[in-house]
């Protein structure tokens, strides 16, 4: 039965504050679900959420959040089935199709989640300073990431865009596929059941055009991913983004093969290399 | 003459080989740039120093191609193990003619000797000798096998630093493959004309680098060309702002090294001797013409009188004049622009409420100098504790508890570096790890070093200098 779905902001539901809806139809224009339309207060409110979390969030050890994120892996694959049917109505595939994108973005998630405890000795250094110092290198995060999630890959793209984020400590506002939001919204009901803390991931269904430009200039965000943004949209995004010094994603025109085995590239961006000096002596 | 006061020991200028005129570097030559010459100035005495032609937005255009042309046809394709020996070459070069380029540096830029022939120069050579080893290691930097220089680098770098953040920006740039067109600061471009010396001394293939003096609007042509894959940046946060706009929506990959406003945190058991002389170098050295500057001191309040009685002294003993006097703690102010700033926010903190202290030492009757300057009873709002400043003028602010010193440090747009004093290793690191700064110092200021990677958070820009870390900005990864 056709449901109406809400946004998910700091761990809660709530609709849309500008009671807006749209329909989501399936690529033939089945009807399938009315989505909650996210407004700019949406977005504020998910950024105040995000930063709320951020002190808990890149404060626990990569232990536990390595935990929390494969806890999420494993209920993503409780709820596979769902996945399956919403990924194979959203992008018109035939269910075998969903199935195994459902499968890698479990693997994704899983693959996301094992790098926690691994980011600082790969991407941290002990400095050989020329002088009585020990100077070390240890990566943070960079803190309230805005995701524009990509427009076609409604599971696996997200989930490659969305863990990178919250692996390496960050937290996430996600503006969803605005035809394909369902996954987003299950993805959603996986994370507020799941041990990830509320306001880490928030998911809001809208349109990237509409939302991305509040996101780029806000003042509270410190990174964007303007993947779902079309190439010109991106460009006055990047200019936005410029007033705060906002790290902003390189990403290729098209949506890339969200198949292929990542690399480190995304998780990177979303990192502060920070180097602290102290004196050696008795 | 008291018995306790130091003679005159002032450095030859004559070692510093000045020439009348200077002319751009482009593909290996000195040419007669297309710009209108610019007349640099001796900030210690204001008298002109010499004439330098200065490149027009053409010579941009032809510096770029040079710096294709060395790139598709030399450098990118020459196997890393024969560009370190050419960076191994140029590092050898800047220490033997480290005098030359120290004394050049101080007339040019108004720093102290001591600074430039202890700190500048000899950082600028461990630079190129850092980065020579990396240039035949990138399979090993992290990145993945065989990692792509990204071609064509334009880099515009400031005037506190002329010679240490042509340094910076050019070694990584060629370690990695890539050539470069660099545009030194228009107020000081002489010991960037001496590198260019260098450059043909040790045979560097022509294009591979060019320097261009100029304004501004040099810099922006430099950042606006098409055939130009990277940017990198280090001055204002104003410009760098402008700058990601412009380069928004292009392929250029850009790094932002800019402005800061930094914390130093002093715990009532630091050792405070020494609290005060690593507050003393944070904002002192150099005029407090350095971006990771140590501007704001937050002092527990339970020391905070005797940290500031200790500092006053401490900061009246400085020596300040004759830039090239191996005596001198304190040198020019580099221009009458800069100086006039510095005066604006001064200025602004006498009309906020907050208390001056200001260095009896004696101020010479030429030149652009501003004694050193302290202001306490300094709130947060003020724009003293707000803006850079860019000059010897400290604002100290007072906490209570470690959480408060948290809040306030991390209390600005800004995230560069910070300083911690404490006796407690638990407390510096718990500190370390909740400020908002690139670099953290603790108990100890202003220590830079090719192989620490330097860079800020926020609006103190993006990327990194140094390091592994730093690799990044110039590899297509």
């Amino acid at each position: 039965m056709a449901k109406t779905y809400k946004l998910y902001i700091g761990g809660a539901f709530p609709r849309s504050e500008s009671g807006r809806v749209y329909p989501v139809t399936d690529p033939q224009g089945k009807f399938l679900a009315n989505a909650a339309h996210a407004s700019r207060k949406d977005v504020r409110d998910a950024v105040v959420a995000a930063r709320k979390a951020f002190p808990g969030w890149s404060g626990a050890t990569a232990y536990n959040r390595g935990q929390v994120l494969y806890r999420v892996a494993e209920m993503l694959e409780g709820r596979r089935e769902q996945f399956v049917s919403e990924v194979a109505a959203s992008e018109g595939l035939a269910p075998s199709q969903a199935e195994s994108l459902v499968d890698a973005a479990i693997d994704r998630w899983v693959w996301y989640a094992g790098w926690t405890d691994k980011i600082a000795s790969v991407l941290g250094a002990a400095n050989p300073v020329a002088g009585p110092y020990f100077s070390f290198t240890v990566p943070e995060p960079t803190g309230v990431v805005g995701v524009l999630a990509p427009q076609e890959s409604s599971l696996l793209g997200l989930v490659s865009v969305l863990a990178p984020v919250l692996a390496g400590g960050s937290t996430a506002v996600v503006v969803s596929s605005a035809e394909r939001p369902l996954p987003a919204i299950t993805l959603s009901e996986v994370l507020a059941t799941s041990d990830l803390p509320g306001g880490v991931a928030n998911v809001l269904t809208g349109r990237a055009a509409e939302l991305g430009p509040w996101l780029a200039s806000h003042g509270d965000v410190n990174a964007l991913d303007p993947t779902g943004a079309t190439p010109e949209d991106r460009i006055t995004l990047a200019r936005e983004a410029a007033g705060t010094v906002k790290r902003v994603l390189t990403v290729p025109d098209a949506e890339p093969d969200w198949t292929l085995t990542p690399d480190l590239s995304r998780l990177r961006r979303y990192l502060e290399a920070k180097t602290v000096w102290h004196p050696l002596g008795v | 003459m008291g018995i306790f006061e130091y003679a005159p020991a002032p450095e030859s200028r004559d070692i510093a080989n000045l020439k009348d005129h200077y002319r751009p570097f482009i593909g290996g030559e000195f040419v007669d740039g297309s710009g209108e010459p610019l007349k640099t100035v001796n900030p210690a005495t204001e008298e002109i120093l010499a004439e330098v032609g200065t490149a027009s937005v053409s010579d941009v255009d032809t510096a770029v191609r040079a710096a294709r042309k060395a790139y598709d046809t030399v450098w990118s394709k020459m196997p890393g193990s024969e560009r370190a020996k050419y960076l191994f070459r140029i590092a050898r070069l800047i220490q033997e003619r480290s005098r030359e380029l120290a004394v050049l540096e101080s007339l040019d830029n108004g720093k102290p000797i001591k600074e430039s022939r202890d700190s500048d120069v000899p950082t600028a050579a461990a630079h190129f000798f850092y980065h020579a080893g990396w240039a035949d290691k990138l399979d090993y930097a992290g990145y993945g096998p065989n990692p792509k220089p990204l071609g064509v680098a334009g880099q515009v770098i400031p005037w506190n630093f002329p010679l240490l953040m042509l340094a910076w920006k050019i070694a990584p740039a060629l370690a990695t493959g890539n050539t470069v067109v660099l545009k030194p600061a228009e107020t000081t471009p002489l010991t960037a004309l001496v590198f260019a010396e260098i450059c043909q001394q040790a045979e560097l293939p022509p294009g591979v680098v060019n320097i261009l003096p100029g304004a501004g609007d040099i810099g922006a042509a430099v950042v606006e060309h098409g055939d130009v894959d990277k940017i990198a940046f280090t001055g204002s946060t104003e410009v760098g702002k402008l700058i990601q706009r412009t380069v928004a929506g292009t392929r250029k990959k850009l790094t932002l090294e800019l402005g800061g406003k930094a914390a130093n945190v002093v715990f009532d058991d630091a050792p405070l001797d020494q609290a005060v002389e690593g507050i003393v170098n944070g904002i002192f050295f150099n005029q407090g013409h350095v971006c990771c500057a140590g501007s704001r001191l937050l002092v527990q309040e339970s020391v905070a009188e005797e940290v500031m009685e200790k500092l006053r002294y401490r900061v009246s003993t400085l020596r300040m004049g004759d830039p090239l006097d191996k005596n001198t703690d304190i040198g020019a102010i580099n221009s009458a622009e800069q100086l006039a700033k510095i005066r604006g926010l001064v200025e602004s903190g006498d009309a906020e409420g907050a208390q001056r202290w200001t260095s009896p030492c004696p101020v010479p009757d030429r030149g652009f100098f501003f004694a050193p300057t302290v202001f306490s009873d300094v709130h947060q709002s003020m724009r003293i504790a707000r803006e850079e400043i860019f000059g010897p003028v400290l604002s100290v602010l007072t906490f209570r508890t470690p959480d408060e010193a948290v809040a306030k440090a991390n209390n600005t747009p800004y995230g560069l570096s910070a300083g911690i004093w404490t006796e407690k290793g638990s407390r510096i690191l718990w500190m370390a790890n909740k400020l908002r700064a690139g670099v953290v110092w603790a108990n100890t200021f202003n220590r830079f070093d090719p192989a620490a990677p330097f860079g800020g958070y926020q609006e103190s820009g993006f990327g990194r200098e140094g390091g592994r870390t730093g690799l990044e900005a110039y590899l297509s990864v």
